[in-house]
């Protein structure tokens, strides 16, 4: 049941992304490429995603258990960290350079040639190594002062 | 080229369906970095079979609708060092911010999350830098 509908879920999302044209590479850095041919279209991609997401939070927040009886995810923690900055600059440059996010990398798997196995490939390795740059950035915070 | 938007719409709805079962049904937030990465380092181990099939649909379902194009091109770069670079870039910062365009984006951001929108301005701000260097004064891209 859960795995059926975390298929569904994903296959929805894979369609949605191929639908919206957000597999060309070309139209997501059109998007962010603000001193070109600026292309708008992720920005009704994201509308279109958080409108539908916004109805679901509200109905979620009614609720106690999902559909199935499983938990509501917990509250995110709302501490803005320098984590949290320093990594989604890192994966915005990645995006922009490759007009790849994890999601469309995924997605066009099966149709995106050697290009995209080489970059999902690289973001395995990135996620595999991520861990380890996250304990060198743990320690800056408790290295004593040098003064 | 002016129904870009329009599909682009009708795909992101489609995005926040796929979101809102997830949320709804498994209870959890769907974020494609957090699902692959949590198998990747094994992080994600009590939910292992859920994120596989969540990954299984990702990867299978578009290609059955690709035949109702007739050209789908990634037109992603042969530049096999950007892709590299890119692929270690995303894999590494999506890891270490806790989420990409999916869980900080859309899932975030519709929650009116202080994360999630400061990751969004972020990674936006990243790849504008990405495109500005890479294409405009290197030419790489």
């Amino acid at each position: 049941m859960r795995n059926f509908f975390a298929f569904l879920s994903g296959g929805l999302f894979g369609a949605g992304l191929l639908v919206a044209g957000m597999v060309d590479t070309r139209k997501v850095q059109g998007w962010l490429d603000v001193f070109g041919e600026w292309d708008p279209t992720l920005a009704f991609v994201l509308a279109g995603a958080v409108g539908v997401m916004m109805i679901a939070w509200a109905f979620a927040k009614r609720r106690a258990q999902t559909l199935i009886g499983l938990p509501m995810p917990e509250a995110p923690p709302k501490l803005v960290d320098r984590n949290l900055v320093l990594g989604s600059l890192m994966f915005g440059v990645g995006w922009g350079l490759a007009g790849l996010c994890p999601g469309p990398a995924l997605g066009s798997l099966s149709f995106g040639g050697w290009q995209g196995w080489l970059f999902v490939l690289a973001m395995g390795m990135g996620m595999a190594i991520a861990p380890m740059f996250k304990e060198q950035l743990a320690r800056l915070d408790t290295a004593p002062e040098d003064g | 080229m002016e129904q870009d938007w329009i599909w682009g719409l009708v795909g992101g709805l489609m995005i926040g369906l796929g979101a809102a079962i997830y949320l709804l049904v498994n209870g959890r937030i769907m974020g494609a970095s957090g699902i692959l990465g949590g198998l990747v380092d094994g992080s994600g181990r009590d939910s292992t079979s859920e994120r596989f099939a969540f990954l299984a649909g990702l990867v299978a379902i578009p290609p059955l609708l690709v035949p109702l194009y007739q050209v789908v091109d990634t037109k992603v770069t042969s530049n096999i060092a950007v892709l590299v670079i890119a692929g270690l870039l995303v894999g590494v910062g999506t890891r270490i911010a806790n989420g990409c365009t999916s869980g900080h984006g859309v899932c975030g951001i519709s929650r009116f999350s202080l994360r999630g929108i400061t990751a969004t301005v972020f990674y936006l701000i990243g790849g504008g830098l990405a495109l500005i260097v890479g294409r405009h004064l290197l030419g790489v891209i």
